[in-house]
């Protein structure tokens, strides 16, 4: 009997978790599975910026390259897409991160001209080497460079997973670029919700 | 030189626990073989040389920049376990470690830390147990959803690296008890080799399915992004390929390892029936 009761309260411990509110997302929720939100990284101004820019907010992290040919603009539209379908109140309580891992293109004018094509909740940031190792580490993802062609262009690799953070600055979420843009949207609002 | 060297020899994430356990490994094999040797038993330079390399070996996968590697490259992930299960483990237990990890206790007993192991140790040695777990832990890490996880999180990833040598070491124990079955009591050298096919075949399955599957099958490492661009398509073939063939061929050397033995056991008995 005294079992059984120490079993149940192990069960309702597992199940609570540690006192995280349990939101049911469509993409897959990993609470506690990574760090808190923080970086130091160069913002779209040319500004030295840390996490305390998106402070209050829900963010959706997202790595990548202007240059990129596929993924960045179809992730970054599809998030846009699914910011639209939200209120305006809800979009100001979010704040899309795009870091790109492609600093010898990417300068701060140009992140600024390519993210304002996705709304102005995205924000562009870049960093230097050990800059984008701190963060890339901190949320276990790795980016690497391909050969130049004859034209100085090369092929970038980079995750495609979007991180969720909620507004204290806790990862929640880890969201794929084939999710229909109403699931992201729902999460999205879960994560402004949280 | 020495700055690149530097570079590479920096564990990616460092993890107090590894540095500790391959302490504790050499520190216990030196303190060991110095006891034996005092009376006379020192393990053979070869013995030494097999347990540490496999040691280092081990440790340069999971705790050099190697290991950058293997988190963000299906192919080099596949190296890393051939290591850590077959290669390394294969070379620490072909040093007979036991009797030399043992003497490190010298004339002392424990009694009661003997009877807690013992149990756990009949189990996990019996050739069915042992067979269905080396088998089977190489099956559940690469299950999608389960290598899913187990990339994402550091703690599972740890698991499953330790999981993946220590099970390794027990079945190369095993297999490479280097005693008279007869004597010693140990699975005998038919067992052992039933054992090696029983592991051979549903190895070199699961590395053709892998290798011939559709590519996207462990979609984490396109989540998490690849450390260099390299065609998702290629780096699953390789890693199948790398799950199918090497694993084979170490089970064929395991194999002659096993039939040496049992040779020299056979000649051994037939020089006292001689005699």
């Amino acid at each position: 009997m005294r079992l059984t009761g120490l079993l149940v309260a192990v069960c309702t411990v597992l199940l609570v978790g540690c006192g995280e509110s349990r939101v049911d997302f469509h993409g897959k929720d990993i609470t506690g599975v990574m760090e808190d939100l923080s970086f130091t990284l160069t913002s779209e101004n040319g500004n030295t910026v840390s996490e305390e820019i998106v402070e209050d907010k829900a963010v959706v992290l997202f790595f990548g390259y202007t240059h990129c040919p596929d993924f960045c603009p179809m992730t970054l539209t599809l998030l846009a897409q699914a910011m639209n379908t939200l209120s305006e109140q809800e979009r100001e309580q979010l704040r899309v991160l795009f870091v790109s891992v492609d600093p010898e293109r990417d300068t701060p004018a140009l992140l600024k001209e390519y993210t304002a094509y996705f709304g102005p909740e995205v924000i562009g940031l870049t960093g230097d080497k050990d800059q984008l190792d701190d963060i890339t580490k901190r949320y276990r993802t790795a980016y690497g460079y391909g050969d130049k062609d004859e034209d100085g262009n090369y092929e970038v690799s980079h995750g495609l997973a979007m991180y969720g953070f909620d507004k204290s600055g806790k990862v929640r979420l880890l969201m794929r670029n084939d999710q229909p843009v109403e699931q992201v949207a729902d999460d999205l609002k879960a994560l402004t919700d949280l | 030189m020495w700055q690149t060297l530097q570079a590479a020899l920096t564990p990616y994430i460092l993890s107090p626990l590894t540095v500790l356990l391959c302490l504790l490994a050499a520190g216990g094999w030196v303190l060991g073989a110095r006891r034996l040797a005092r009376q006379g038993r020192a393990p053979s330079v070869w013995r030494t040389l097999s347990f540490f390399t496999g040691l280092l070996l081990c440790y340069a996968v999971i705790h050099t920049q190697f290991d950058y590697y293997a988190r963000y490259m299906f192919f080099m992930h596949r190296i890393q376990h051939l290591v850590l299960h077959h290669l390394g483990a294969f070379l620490i237990a072909l040093a007979n470690p036991l009797p030399v990890l043992a003497a490190v206790a010298g004339g002392r007993r424990f009694p009661r830390l003997a009877r807690v192991f013992a149990p756990l140790r009949r189990v996990l040695f019996d050739p069915v147990v042992a067979t269905v777990l080396f088998v089977g832990l190489i099956f559940f890490w690469l299950w999608p959803s389960v290598h899913f996880e187990a990339m994402l999180s550091l703690r599972l990833y740890e698991v499953m690296n330790w999981s993946m040598l220590i099970d390794g070491v027990i079945f190369w124990l095993v297999i490479l008890d280097p005693r008279d079955p007869r004597q010693a009591r140990t699975s005998g050298f038919g067992v052992r080799f039933l054992m090696l096919m029983a592991a051979l075949f549903p190895q070199i399955l699961l590395g053709a399915y892998i290798t011939f599957s559709e590519p996207g099958l462990y979609d984490i490492y396109a989540i998490c992004g690849r450390a260099w661009p390299l065609n998702p398509a290629t780096d699953q073939v390789l890693g199948g390929v790398l799950t199918w063939i090497p694993p084979a061929m170490m089970t064929i050397l395991g194999a002659l390892v096993v039939l040496r033995y049992y040779l020299r056991h056979e000649e051994q008995r037939h020089e006292e029936q001689g005699d």
